[in-house]
């Protein structure tokens, strides 16, 4: 029965391989940018988003505190600052092995007391507490500089959201973009269910001349590319009056929309039990009833379908957005816009770049994970006949 | 007014004007225009249910009409005329496409285009169909199903991000932060390459994306459809001794013919309206124009809306074939 995997275990591992493999393949793309999203700028530019999941091993020169102003007299001429090495630094970590020169990286081990001559003595704890001890030319000037090898832990933060959601005075953050985005969705969604839905009833219970050319144009709509319909549309709500703006951009996904889900609603609804409606309409019930208290209650799987399709494709879109919503003033930008703005200006500050997109994409992320039932079950009422 | 504000009247006003036309009309046909009593009662039913479909159509079909079907028709007008200032037009026949076929940057798009036809939709399609079969029977499928499935859900915007931190290239002194580079440089490459700025192959790099994108979908129908096989058949086939190859390409292929024909011009369609990754990633520089972007280009940076048409017009050339075949099978369907 198991054709393809036989019994063999090689076989078997074989196959789990490759499957992982390809599951890899599909995921890291995304993962690659979720953990990006959680570190800083430096963290960023310093190692490869997969190396952030272990501790990094790395070497690094930082001065001790300065003397002049950290130094306690401990009498005799002798003098002494003491402190933790990686106060100020910005991170925290665990000290392999440190030196005094460049050229001698990882001479001591933590803890022991290195003699920098003529009684000048540094002693570096794991921790990086230090004690710099020397008479008083010595401790003086300039702080003496140190070579770590340390190892930092995986160190992951939430600033960058933050940063990208809450922060007041960012300019290019994606708080107004993420609620533009929701006004646009929520009603480009909701509008073009309700106006298939009749029609779909229309196309698929109820018999009138001219039924099976209108199912063949809906058909034919399905695969016309929207590019057609950026300048005569553009075009016609200028010379109406809505212009550039949400009233347009909902028109215009409502239109868009629409051949998908009178497409989809139909094929379901025709395979709806026959005999239900019939015993309704002996009952006399009118088509309204029907459709009202029978159809759409058994449609909901559909609709649903539907709904995440919609939903997915105006949350995502770019293009209706760019023409038929977008202005000079820019304050109706959506989410996607602004991210490409952001590749634009930002390319480089992959903080910033990760965490805006990851914002967007966290929606339908989630929206995909929780219906993808109803997701599968669209898609193949669409494709498999 | 806030747009927030704004949205949910929408959403009112949408919705209620909605029910409020479908209940109205409704009740307008019954009670007002055809009253089922009287004498005239039996045909006055009749007449009210003739005209009833239209009446649930309606909207549907004047959305329709002025959203998609009016547009080909406009768009076919406009390629053939020139803007003129103080919005006028003047006739000019052919002239915009061959205009449009004298630039360089037009053949570089539809040389891209062909390009992405011929490789995406056969990318994905066998991608997916290789994820269905592998996945068909193994314990934890579902989760991986899942998890190829995912980028469906994934903007196009997003994907180009997320691709653009894969090709991020960094001087040769300093730790490479793409994973490209990284593999790339491990793997015995002399120097981190600008993936994005190798001309011709760097088309390669951004149907990447949408491939990734694009196998989900393919996976889940055609999984369904190899799950429609008839176990039987593929019984009849071991029992003969036939080898897993032989029933993987010789039973199952030809049983599920029909849906990975359904894939691949879906997944056409698709590829031929690309622009957004094109838009984010690359713009059409170093030469990854393709025609979605031409033509945004032509329409809203040049300004020149009859070589925009023009263009427009050659997608929807190259859609045509797939749409007549569609109708064809929808009508044979239901016959």
């Amino acid at each position: 029965m198991d054709a393809m995997a036989g019994r063999k275990p090689a076989v078997v591992w074989a196959l789990n391989i490759s499957v992982v493999l390809l599951v890899a393949l599909w995921l890291f793309p995304t993962l690659g940018l979720l953990i990006s999203s959680f570190r800083t700028g430096d963290q960023i530019t310093a190692s490869g988003w997969w190396s952030a999941l272990f501790p990094a091993e790395q070497t690094m020169q930082i001065r001790v505190a300065d003397p002049d102003d950290n130094r306690v007299d401990l009498g005799n001429g002798r003098f002494m600052v003491e402190g933790n090495i990686f106060d100020g630094a910005g991170f925290a970590g665990e000290l392999n092995a440190w030196g005094t020169s460049s050229r001698r990286l990882g001479e001591f081990e933590p803890g022991v007391a290195a003699d920098l001559g003529d009684g000048e003595t540094l002693t570096l704890q794991a921790d990086g507490a230090y004690i710099w001890e020397g008479n008083d030319d010595q401790i003086s000037g300039r702080a003496q500089r140190v070579f770590l090898d340390v190892v930092t832990p995986p160190d992951f933060t939430l600033e960058n959201y933050n940063f990208v959601l809450f922060d007041e005075n960012n300019s290019e953050g994606m708080a107004k973009a993420f609620f533009n985005t929701l006004t646009v969705v929520i009603p480009a969604t909701i509008i073009p269910i309700l106006i298939a839905a009749f029609a779909a009833y229309a196309l698929a219970w109820m018999d009138f001349p001219g039924r099976a050319i209108l199912i063949a144009i809906i058909v034919g709509l399905l695969v016309v590319p929207l590019q057609l319909a950026l300048i005569p549309l553009l075009s016609l709500h200028n010379a109406i009056g809505i212009g550039k703006g949400y009233l347009g951009v909902w028109l215009a996904h409502t239109g868009f929309g629409l051949p998908l889900a009178i497409y989809l609603l139909r094929n379901y609804m025709v395979g709806l039990p026959r005999d239900i409606i019939e015993n309704a309409k002996v009952d006399g019930a009118t088509d309204f009833q029907i459709f009202t208290k029978i159809i759409l209650p058994l449609s909901f799987p559909a609709l649903a379908s539907f709904a995440i399709f919609q939903f997915l494709w105006t949350w995502n879109d770019l293009l209706v957005a760019l023409v038929f919503l977008i202005d000079a003033s820019g304050q109706t930008t959506v989410m996607t816009k602004q991210i490409v703005e952001l590749l634009g200006t930002r390319g480089g500050d992959w903080e910033i770049l990760a965490t805006s997109a990851f914002v967007s994409i966290a929606v339908p992320l989630a929206v995909f994970f929780a219906m993808q039932k109803y997701l599968v079950r669209g898609l193949l009422a669409g494709s498999v006949k | 007014m806030n747009p927030a504000l704004q949205g949910l009247i929408t959403i009112i006003i949408g919705v209620g004007g909605c029910v409020g036309y479908f209940y109205g009309a409704n009740l307008f046909l019954d009670k007002v225009l055809f009253r089922a009593e009287g004498p005239n009662a039996g045909r006055n039913i009749n007449r009210a249910n003739q005209i009833r479909p239209w009446l649930f159509l309606m909207p549907a079909l004047l959305a329709l009409g002025l959203y998609l079907a009016y547009p080909v028709f406009a768009t076919l007008r406009l390629s053939f005329l020139e803007r003129l200032p103080g919005n006028e037009y003047a006739f000019v026949g052919f002239d915009n496409y061959t205009r449009m076929f004298a630039e360089p940057k037009f053949m570089e798009a539809l040389r891209n285009n062909v390009l992405w036809l011929v490789v995406v939709p056969a990318a994905a399609t066998g991608f997916g169909l290789l994820a269905a079969q592998l996945t068909d029977r193994l314990s934890w499928g579902n989760i991986a199903k899942s998890i190829v499935f995912m980028p469906m859900a994934i903007s196009f915007v997003g994907a180009a991000v997320i691709f653009k931190l894969i090709y991020e290239a960094r001087p040769e002194d300093v730790a490479q932060i793409g994973i490209l580079n990284h593999l790339y440089l491990t793997f015995g490459g002399d120097a981190p390459r600008q993936w994005l700025q190798i001309p011709f192959w760097n088309n390669f790099f951004l149907m990447a994306v949408l491939i990734w994108i694009q196998t989900g979908f393919a996976m889940v129908i055609l999984s369904a459809a190899l799950r429609g096989i008839p176990e039987e058949t593929v019984e009849a086939a071991i029992i003969d001794g036939a080898n897993p190859f032989q029933i993987f390409f010789k039973i199952k292929i030809p049983q599920i013919m029909s849906t990975i024909v359904v894939v691949w011009t879906t997944i056409t369609i698709a590829t031929l309206k690309v622009f957004d990754i094109v838009f984010a990633m690359t713009n059409g520089q170093w030469e990854t124009q393709v025609l979605a972007n031409y033509m945004y280009d032509k329409l809203f940076r040049a300004n020149d809306w009859g070589m925009g048409s023009a263009s427009a017009m050659i997608i929807m050339l190259m859609v045509t074939p797939i749409l007549v075949w569609n109708v064809y099978n929808a009508r044979k369907e239901m016959q």
